[in-house]
C-alpha cells in the first residue's frame, strides 16, 4: 500500500456537501439514522435546518427525495449502499428513475471493506442495480480529492446520480492542486502497453500498486481509474483495448453486473480483446477486518499481479 | 356552496364519468372502477380545491396533487382534460403507442401531472417530500394525495404518515379512497387495512370519514384541512367502486378492465342521461 494520507471517501463526501451547502441553499440533505457513519452529519452541524432525518425508512426517504427535487430543491439523501441502492431500488427506479428527478443518492460503505459488520452489510451488487436505471449516472470515486469534486460534479448534473463511498480510509493518490472531474471521463494515471488495468474505488491505489510490482517483472501495465461506470468512458476503454490488447477490470464489487461486465459487452461488440475480471467472486463476503478481507476476497494488489501475470505470459 | 355551485360540481364529476369510460373503452384496458369512485372527488379537486392554472401548468405556487393510486389515471385525466390541460378529444388514446397519456401518470408527459406515479406505496413518501420543500421554500402552496384503500397495505405508507407527522406537514392533505375492493376482492378479506381512521389517528394524523360521493361534506373536510395546523389532514372517503355506472357499481371485477362496445354504449347511455337531468335541473 502507498504511503502517506489515508482518508474514507465518506468522509469526503461528508465535508463535500457541506461545502455545497455553504453556497447552494437549494441543497437539502435525507439521512435514514445514519448521519454519523454516512458523514451527513457534517453538514447537518452546518445547516441544521436543510437536514433531515427520515428513521430507519429508505424507501419513503427516497421517495420523499424525489418529491423534494420536484419542487426544485437538489436533495442528497444518503444510508449505506445496500439499503439506499438495496432496499430502496423500487423508490429509486420508480420515484427518481423513471420521471427522471434531480435526487443524488450518496451511497456510503459500499463494498466488503465494510468489514465486521458482515454480508449483511457489504454490499456488493450496487453498481449493477443502479446500472440498470435508464438514465441513472454511476460513480465510485478512488480517494478523498475525486470524492469531494465528484459530489460538485453531481450538484451541477441535471438528473440522477449515484454515488458509492466507502467505510475504509484509502490512500490519497491525485493531487488537489489542478484537478478537476468530469462525469463520464476516465483518467490514465499510468501509461503502459502489455495490459490496462481498469480500476475504481479502492482498487485503484491497488493497481498502481500492482502496476509497480509488474513493472519490477517486466510488464508494462496501463492504469485506468474509472470513476464513472456509467455513462463509461467507451473512447477511453476502446483506446486502451486498442493499445495493450489485453484490459483487466478491478472492482470492489460482484463480478457480475458491475465495472467489469460493462467493460466486457462494449469490448467484446466493438474491439473484442482477451479480459479478465477481478472482483467479488459472485458470493457473500463475511466479518472480518477490512484489510484482510480485500487481500482474502482478491481485491488486493498482489492478486492484481498474480492475474495479470497470468494473462500476459500464461 | 350555494345550489348553482353544486350542479356545477355534479355536472363535472359525470363528465369525468363519461371520460373515466371514453379512455378505458379506447383503450381497451385501465382501471375504470377506482377512477369512477374517486369521480367526485376529482372533479371537486379541479374544479373547486386545487390553485392550478392550466395554462400555466408548471406555475411554481401551484397546489400539487400525487395520485398514488396512479392506475386511477382515466379519472385524473378526465379531470385534467375538462379543465383544459390537454384537449378532451385525446383521452381515447389512453394507453396508445405515441400517446402522452401512459397506463399510470408520467409527469413529463402529461400536463398538470405532478408526479410519475403506479407502483403503489410511493406517492405519499412523495408528497411528503413537496410539503417539506415547499415549507423550506416558503411556497404557500399546498399538496395533496390520494391513495387506494388497497394501498395501504404497503408498508412505506405508514412510513410516509410518520414523517409527515414528524415533521409537521400541515400543508398536506392525505386522502384515501376506502371503495372497499382491490383486485382480489373486498380488502378486509385480502388483507383488512381497518381500523383506518384510527390508525391514520394514531399516526398523529387529524383525520375525518366522509361520504366521497357527498360534495357538501367534502368541502367541510376540505375547509378543516386548511384549518388544521401543526400536522398533516386526512380524510377517509367512503366511495362506491364503479360509482355512476350501475353495472360496474360495488364489483371487484371492474377493477382492471375495459368496458367492451356493448358496455361503453350502456355506461355512456346511462351517464348521458344523468349529465342531461343534472343540467335540466
Amino acid at each position: 500500500m502507498a504511503e502517506g494520507k489515508k482518508v474514507a471517501t465518506r468522509e469526503s463526501y461528508g465535508n463535500a456537501l457541506k461545502e455545497l451547502g455553504d453556497l447552494h441553499s437549494e441543497v437539502v440533505v435525507f439521512d435514514a439514522d445514519l448521519a454519523g457513519a454516512t458523514k451527513t452529519s457534517i453538514f447537518q452541524k452546518a445547516h441544521q435546518d436543510r437536514h433531515f432525518n427520515c428513521g430507519i425508512a429508505e424507501g419513503n426517504m427516497v421517495a420523499v427525495a424525489a418529491g423534494a427535487a420536484a419542487m426544485g430543491l437538489v436533495p442528497f439523501v444518503s444510508s449505506f449502499a445496500m439499503f439506499a441502492a438495496g432496499r430502496a431500488f423500487e423508490q429509486v427506479r420508480n420515484s427518481v428513475g423513471y420521471p427522471h428527478l434531480n435526487v443524488k443518492i450518496g451511497a456510503t460503505h459500499g463494498g466488503i471493506s465494510v468489514g465486521e459488520d458482515g454480508a449483511s452489510h457489504q454490499c456488493c451488487e450496487d453498481f449493477a442495480l443502479m446500472r440498470s436505471i435508464p438514465g441513472m449516472v454511476v460513480m465510485s470515486p478512488a480517494d478523498d480529492v475525486e470524492a469531494r469534486a465528484m459530489v460538485q460534479a453531481a450538484y451541477h448534473h441535471k438528473g440522477p446520480v449515484y454515488m458509492r463511498f466507502g467505510r475504509a480510509a484509502v490512500p490519497v493518490i491525485h493531487q488537489e492542486e489542478g484537478y478537476t472531474f468530469q462525469i463520464g471521463k476516465g483518467e490514465v494515471l499510468m501509461e503502459g502497453t502489455d495490459v490496462a488495468i481498469i480500476a475504481n474505488g479502492l482498487l485503484v491505489a491497488e493497481a498502481l500498486e500492482a502496476a509497480r510490482g509488474l513493472a519490477q517483472a517486466g510488464i508494462s501495465a496501463q492504469v485506468i481509474n474509472m470513476a464513472t461506470i456509467k455513462p463509461l468512458d467507451e473512447e477511453l476503454v476502446l483506446k486502451a483495448a486498442a493499445q495493450c490488447g489485453r484490459v483487466i477490470a478491478c472492482e470492489e464489487h460482484n463480478i457480475i453486473g458491475g465495472l467489469g461486465e460493462a467493460v466486457c459487452a462494449l469490448l467484446s461488440e466493438k474491439c473484442p480483446v482477451p479480459m479478465r475480471r477481478v472482483g467479488v467472486d459472485d458470493v457473500f463476503g463475511h466479518s472480518g477486518p477490512a484489510a484482510a478481507l480485500l487481500e482474502q476476497f482478491g481485491l488486493c494488489a498482489a492478486h492484481i499481479i498474480e492475474v495479470v501475470t497470468d494473462f500476459v505470459r500464461g | 356552496m350555494t345550489a348553482k355551485e353544486k350542479k356545477e360540481l355534479m355536472i363535472a364529476a359525470c363528465k369525468v364519468r363519461m371520460g373515466v369510460i371514453e379512455s378505458t373503452h379506447g383503450a381497451k384496458a385501465g382501471h375504470p372502477g377506482g377512477s369512477l369512485s374517486a369521480a367526485d372527488l376529482f372533479a371537486y379537486l379541479y374544479f373547486r380545491e386545487l390553485n392550478v392554472d392550466p395554462s400555466q401548468p408548471d406555475m411554481s405556487q401551484r397546489d400539487r396533487f400525487v395520485l398514488s393510486k396512479g392506475h386511477t389515471a382515466p379519472g385524473l385525466y378526465a379531470a385534467l382534460a375538462l379543465r383544459g390541460f390537454f384537449p378532451w378529444e385525446e383521452l381515447p388514446t389512453l394507453r396508445h403507442i405515441g400517446s402522452h397519456l401512459q397506463g399510470h401518470p408520467n409527469m413529463n408527459t402529461t400536463p398538470g401531472v405532478d408526479m410519475s406515479t403506479g407502483s403503489l406505496g410511493q406517492g405519499v413518501s412523495a408528497a411528503a417530500g413537496m410539503a417539506l420543500a415547499a415549507k423550506c421554500q416558503g411556497n404557500p402552496c399546498r399538496v395533496y394525495a390520494l391513495l387506494g384503500d388497497g394501498e395501504l397495505q404497503e408498508g412505506q405508507v405508514w412510513e410516509a404518515m410518520m414523517f409527515a407527522h414528524h415533521y409537521q406537514l400541515d400543508n398536506l392533505c392525505i386522502i384515501v379512497d376506502n371503495n372497499g375492493l382491490q383486485i382480489d376482492g373486498p380488502v378486509d378479506q385480502v388483507m383488512s387495512p381497518y381500523p383506518i381512521v384510527d390508525k391514520l389517528r394514531a399516526f398523529g394524523l387529524e383525520t375525518v370519514q366522509v361520504d366521497g360521493h357527498d360534495l357538501e361534506a367534502l368541502e367541510g373536510a376540505f375547509v378543516q384541512a386548511k384549518q388544521t395546523k401543526g400536522t398533516p389532514f386526512a380524510m377517509v372517503m367512503k366511495t362506491t367502486k364503479g360509482k355512476g355506472v350501475s353495472f360496474m357499481e360495488d364489483q371487484a371485477g371492474w377493477h382492471g378492465k375495459a368496458p367492451n362496445d356493448e358496455e361503453y354504449h350502456r355506461a355512456m347511455d346511462e351517464l348521458s342521461a344523468k349529465l342531461a337531468e343534472l343540467e335540466g335541473m
